[in-house]
């Protein structure tokens, strides 16, 4: 069960997090004192304004940034004192990363861009083979292996991500705003997969997204005021966020 | 540290084509002046090398360099003749060549100007010393007649000196009534005449002659010819195997090629580095997001740098084989230059060999490593989260 405080049992769990960027010789507190605990299998959604940080958290959590203060620990593992080679090395082994451009390779094919992650494991090229026809299978892309990404549809093109972020059987998926770019059936279709990941398979995911109807979709929805979490879909000050300035937008 | 799969670098070169098209020109050009340059040296080199033979040796007077400078008399040659190792004919007369070396200046059709030709007085014996000398067309010069044979080259590179032609030079006239090749060594860039004519023209004693060469029993005779020489109170002469002297002879002007070779292709190599490190930098800046997704997927910086010097490699051996390719058809191409050390033109061919081409690869590689390392260092620092918000 996701908890806004801490859990000790938890997959995912997150103290006092802070982070603040420095702007033409300012500070902007993006997140202050956030804390988070998701356990293995659940599916949450992150909703909040533009600006409220909820790419950086997302960027924390996957280990692609440092926070100025507090402790992220996935699995029992402390990742916010990695250094960056064994950083990459966990986040290999633990992040499936999905993001709202894509971000396939244009020039692999979906094959080859979903094969990606499988290069950093010790998989046989057989093995890897194997791997890939899988996940393109989950996401009933089969038939689209040997296509490049620009002969692809929008819609076609996340599932191609989704299955290079589940193809090495991470710890935790991290949507940003999967479907931010997407109609309206290509986006259910992406959230179905992401929900049947969580219900079907135990895979945990930590969504971003600004639309409720995707919000829906998932088991908890948390937002994301004043630099810290709220539950519910109402903004208030019972959240355990801090009493200073939220962070601006 | 798991390679980022060579694929993705090479498409992705196809794909930026007009991107790398600067670097991948700029490294074929100074790639194809440098062959060209090393194949100019090279050229020049084996003419002269193939000038001599390892059988012959050349006897100068003692401190001679070069045939210019040197003086040995007709009894000093009769001595050299009874010399151990030196070879004899089927009539038993000894293989010496006793050579007059002059230079006289010609009429150069390419640039149409003088030019300084070497002429050598020889006699019967010289086409059985060099070997390597055929008279082509026409004969070979009879004794005590203004006659002349020239090398193929000479007879091309100067006007006058057709077969048939009476060209006029140290004050007569004389007639061309041969024409030798010598398979692209530096006698086809002569012009011989009966040695006691030329010296009569000259006004040298007939008795004085500029060199020797012998021809020996083997080139492993050599050894004790020398010594036999060396030993005699008569003789103040030095003998070289003549394919040593020739490639002395070379070494002038093959290194102040090569090395002109170098100094053009380091100024250029300069440039094209400069234009493949513009190409791979605002590769690795148009292709932030990529990287930053790579990194995102578990790649190590390691990886990237390695990708990125990869990538730059690989536009670099492009133009390292395009600028082969383009300075092929050089191979062959007949020039002339100054010989400093007989003051006279020679004619060469420019020679492209293998070891050329694989030199210019290298030195493609090379441009192609330095242009590309700062590019790869800051594609593996940039920072991952801030090149995912990018769009
Ligand atoms: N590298 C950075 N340097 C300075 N400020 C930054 C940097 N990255 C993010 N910020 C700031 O941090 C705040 C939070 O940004 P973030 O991208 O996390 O918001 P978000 O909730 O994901 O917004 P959106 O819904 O528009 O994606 C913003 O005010 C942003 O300008
Ligand atoms: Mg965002």
């Amino acid at each position: 069960m996701v908890r806004l405080d801490d859990n000790g049992d938890a997959l995912i769990r997150v103290r006092d997090l802070d982070k603040t960027y420095r702007r033409g010789g300012q500070d902007v507190h993006v997140l202050r004192g956030l804390n988070l605990s998701v356990d293995e299998g659940e599916f949450v959604a992150f909703m909040g304004p533009s600006g409220s940080g909820k790419t950086t958290l997302l960027n924390l959590l996957g280990g692609l940034d440092l926070p100025t203060a507090g402790s992220i620990t996935v699995a029992g593992d402390e990742i916010t004192h990695l250094s960056g080679p064994k950083l990459a090395h966990w986040r290999a082994r633990h992040v499936g990363f999905i993001f709202q451009m894509y971000n396939l390779l244009p020039v692999l094919t979906a094959f080859q861009n979903v094969e990606l992650p499988l290069l950093l494991t010790r998989l046989s090229k057989a093995q890897r083979r194997r791997h890939v026809e899988t996940a393109l299978g989950l996401v009933g892309l089969k038939d689209r292996t040997d296509y490049y990404p620009r002969q692809l549809s929008g819609g076609q093109e996340q599932r191609v991500a989704i299955a290079r972020a589940i193809v090495a059987d991470p710890t935790f998926l991290l949507c940003d705003e999967p479907t931010g770019d997407l109609d309206r059936r290509s986006a259910d279709e992406v959230l179905a997969l992401l929900s049947g990941l969580a219900s079907r398979y135990g895979k945990t995911v930590l969504m971003v997204t600004h639309d409720p109807r995707a919000a829906e979709r998932a088991e908890v929805v948390l937002h994301l005021e004043k630099g810290a979490l709220v539950e519910g879909t109402t903004s208030g000050p019972e959240g355990n966020g801090p009493t200073s300035k939220p962070a601006e937008t | 540290m798991s390679p980022i799969p060579l694929i993705y670098n090479v498409r992705s070169v196809r794909a930026r084509w007009r991107g790398n098209l600067v670097a991948v020109l700029g490294i074929a050009g100074v790639v194809a002046v440098f062959v060209a340059m090393l194949s100019m040296a090279r050229g020049f080199q084996l003419t002269l090398v193939d000038s001599g033979s390892p059988s012959n040796a050349i006897v100068m007077r003692g401190g001679a360099t070069t045939e210019m400078e040197s003086v040995v008399t007709r009894e000093q040659i009769q001595v050299i003749a009874g010399a151990p190792g030196v070879a004899h004919d089927e009539e038993g007369h000894p293989l010496v060549s006793g050579e007059v070396f002059v230079v006289a200046a010609f009429h150069h059709r390419a640039s149409d100007s003088d030019a300084l030709a070497p002429v050598r007085g020889v006699s019967e014996q010289a086409l059985k010393v060099h070997r390597g000398v055929r008279i082509v067309s026409g004969r070979f010069l009879r004794p005590g007649l203004a006659e002349l044979v020239a090398g193929k080259s000479a007879s091309t590179m100067y006007s006058g000196f057709g077969l048939g032609d009476t060209p006029s030079f140290g004050g007569r006239t004389w007639r061309v009534v041969g024409i030798m090749d010598s398979g692209g060594s530096a006698f086809d860039s002569e012009v011989w005449a009966d040695q006691p004519v030329l010296s009569q023209t000259y006004k040298r004693p007939e008795d004085l002659f500029s060199s020797v060469t012998v021809r020996l029993t083997s080139p492993a005779a050599l050894g004790d010819f020398k010594r036999a020489l060396a030993s005699d109170p008569r003789l103040t002469v030095q003998a070289d195997r003549e394919t040593d002297y020739y490639a002395k002879q070379s070494r002038a002007v093959s290194t102040m090629i090569r090395v002109l070779g170098f100094l053009v292709a380091s100024v250029m190599g300069i440039g094209a580095v400069f234009g493949a490190f513009n190409t791979m930098y605002s590769s690795v800046a148009a292709r932030a997001r990529e990287i930053a997704t790579l990194r995102a997927l578990g790649f190590g910086g390691a990886s990237v740098v390695l990708s990125w010097m990869v990538e730059a490699l690989f536009i670099a051996l492009i133009g390292g084989l395009l600028g082969c390719i383009v300075v092929l058809p050089v191979n062959g191409l007949t020039t002339s230059t100054l010989n400093w050390q007989s003051f006279s033109q020679i004619a060469f061919a420019f020679r492209v060999t293998p070891d050329l081409l694989g030199k210019g690869l290298l030195f493609a590689l090379v441009m192609g490593f330095v242009g590309g390392l700062l590019p790869a260092l800051r594609a593996a620092r940039m920072p991952v989260a801030s090149a995912l918000r990018e769009l």
